[in-house]
């Protein structure tokens, strides 16, 4: 758990640094059960223990683990990264640079203004951003593959500013996910 | 400026998943041509009747005012019944009769005839012998008939248009009358779909499917039900547009870098990329000779709208106004290009006269998208938002007419206009 709260730490320091320095020495991917995972499979009696072994013992599933956020988040008509989203970005990042088998796909998706196609190429534009700043931190280019769902799917159906702020917006799935 | 609201009652039959279609019809400015359209004799015995639908299809162009009909008796359906003296007192410019009549072998014959009232003489007379389920579709032909006629122009009621249907997390392509009677899905999926696409002939329809989780070109046999992925390559394949002589799609690709548009063979094949260029380029429309692609680029720092040669090459911007100016569609005769424009936060649907580069709009919604011409290049439909849904509205060309078509099915999205019939 320290060491989760550690690689965060040095997560946040690197963005706030601007700098690509990461330090090889923290471990981002812990593998140790922490102690307070047994809460997510407490509200169905069907989960099977495989499942509850996977969902305790993966740091992607962790909520306590930034890699467990997902979202990216844009301004209106803008695909670039802001500061307050890199660190996560670099902590997947990070966690693929150690984890040479994995794969992601990272979506983007724009509010629902404008013509369909035109959103399609803009989301695809802002999962560009975001795996520029991945394969700058050392992820190989051919294991993030970008798409777009453009305007499609809204992570909020309303049709305001509060809604379309959710919906610009990068996702990163990982394969298998 | 003149309001009337026309509510057509689909035909009963088969209904269960159909809802009313309420077609909202606003006309300013410009004459209406006065028509009288009488009851066709015999056509009270069938499901289907005639003249309502013939007189719905010509009311709903805003080119035509129906001439009150209540109360003549009995109906003429020879030349030699008609009183013109009286059709002339009612203002009426033309006239149309007809009658059905069942024949022997179960079927029936549809005769109709439309006269010129101020000459008393017979513009048209056709004769149709059709099965009772074809009763509708032969009213669209008459349509068709009177309204070239009259206004020298192609009718377009005998068309189809598509469109998506969203009904909570399922998604449909439909497949329907110009007049949204008749709507079948074509395709159901639990993913987006968008950017329907008719090929030239009508008989296959190239759309984006979101079915392997991301987006991919798919064209759709409609007569056989059969699809044939064009293009899955690696990150998106959207925006298809077909050539006209239907050999090549034109397609939105990011395999090779941001989105950039390829030509690949309707029937699937090798792409080819048809300009290099650092920024988006996508929505092609092919213009009907095929000698240019129209598109939007962001090339210049907002999306504005780009020709090229079709075989690719340098290219021309031609919208210069304002900073977002997407989704362009030639016209039937490649005068013209309808695209979308946003102007102070609204996205309304505009015309762009290609040798002058004037641009109308045509529309006045918030979040108005996705316009494609009728065949005849008369009316423009596109998807309209309000209260928080698609529907689809249309528009004439010259923006004096335009029409809602209110479904109370979902959210309805993404329309294109089929091709005129083959006959």
């Amino acid at each position: 758990m320290k060491k989760v709260l550690l690689s965060i730490a040095v997560a946040t320091l690197v963005a706030a640094c601007g700098s690509q320095e990461v330090k090889k020495d923290v471990p981002v991917a812990d593998r140790t059960t922490p102690p307070t995972q047994t809460q997510p499979t407490a509200q169905t009696g069907t989960t099977t223990p495989t499942q509850q072994t996977a969902v305790t013992g993966n740091p992607l599933k962790d909520p306590k683990n930034i890699l467990s956020q997902r979202s990216v988040y844009f301004d209106f008509d803008s695909n670039v990264v802001k500061d307050e989203f890199r660190p996560l970005v670099q902590a997947h990042a990070k966690y693929m640079v150690e984890k040479k088998d994995t794969k992601i796909r990272i979506e983007g998706n724009c509010d629902e203004r404008g013509s369909r196609e035109y959103n399609l190429a803009l989301g695809q534009r802002r999962a560009e951003a975001v795996k520029k700043v991945m394969t700058v931190l050392g992820v190989q280019d051919g294991r993030i593959e970008t798409v777009s769902f453009g305007e499609e799917k809204p992570a909020d159906p309303g049709h305001d500013e509060a809604a379309w702020a959710k919906n610009r917006r990068g996702d990163i799935k990982y394969a298998g996910e | 400026m003149k309001k009337f609201l026309l509510a057509i009652l689909l035909c009963a039959a088969a209904l269960a998943a159909r809802a009313q279609l309420t077609i909202d019809i606003t006309t300013s400015g410009g004459r209406q041509i006065p028509v009288a359209i009488l009851p066709f004799a015999g056509e009270g015995a069938q499901a289907q009747p005639v003249s309502p639908v013939v007189s719905a299809d010509l009311a709903r162009t805003g080119l035509f005012r129906l001439v009150n009909t209540v109360g003549v008796s009995p109906l003429p359906t020879e030349p030699s019944e008609v009183n013109f003296v009286d059709w002339q007192a009612r203002s009426s410019e033309a006239l149309v009769i007809g009658k059905v009549e069942p024949q022997a072998d179960g079927r029936l014959e549809v005769r109709f005839r439309l006269f010129d009232v101020q000459k008393q003489s017979q513009l048209a007379s056709f004769s149709y012998v059709v099965a009772p389920a074809q009763l509708r579709a032969t009213a669209h032909r008459i349509a068709d008939v009177i309204y070239e006629k009259l206004t020298g122009e192609r009718g377009v009621f005998s068309t189809k248009i598509t469109y998506v249907v969203k009904r909570g997390t399922r998604y449909e392509l439909q497949v329907a009358d110009a007049d949204g009677a008749n709507a079948q899905a074509v395709l159901a999926s639990n993913e987006p779909i968008i950017s329907p696409a008719w090929s030239p002939d009508g008989s296959r329809i190239a759309y984006v499917s979101f079915d392997r989780k991301k987006p991919m070109v798919v064209v759709q046999n409609l007569a056989q039900g059969t699809t044939r992925i064009v293009a899955n390559y690696w990150g998106n394949n959207s925006a298809p547009a077909w050539s006209p002589d239907g050999s090549t799609l034109a397609v939105t690709l990011t395999r090779d870098s941001i989105a950039q548009i390829y030509a690949i063979p309707a029937g699937g094949g090798e792409p080819r990329r048809l300009a290099v260029t650092p920024a988006i380029d996508t929505e092609a429309s092919f213009s009907p000779d095929g000698r240019w692609i129209v598109f939007t680029s962001d090339r210049g720092g907002s999306p504005q709208i780009y020709r090229m040669p079709a075989a690719g090459g340098a290219a021309q911007r031609l919208t210069f106004e304002g900073t977002y100016n997407v989704r362009p569609r030639y016209s039937p005769d490649g005068k013209s290009i309808a695209f979308v424009q946003r102007e102070g936060g609204r996205y309304r649907i505009a015309v762009l006269e290609v040798d002058t580069g004037q641009v109308t709009v045509l529309t006045d919604g918030t979040l108005d998208d996705s316009p494609s011409f009728a065949p005849n290049g008369k009316m423009i439909l596109y998807e309209a938002q309000a209260n928080g849904r698609g529907q689809l509205a249309a528009v004439s060309s010259d923006g004096r007419v335009r029409q809602r078509l209110v479904s109370s099915a979902g959210d309805v999205r993404d329309p294109a206009w089929g091709p005129l019939p083959a006959n």
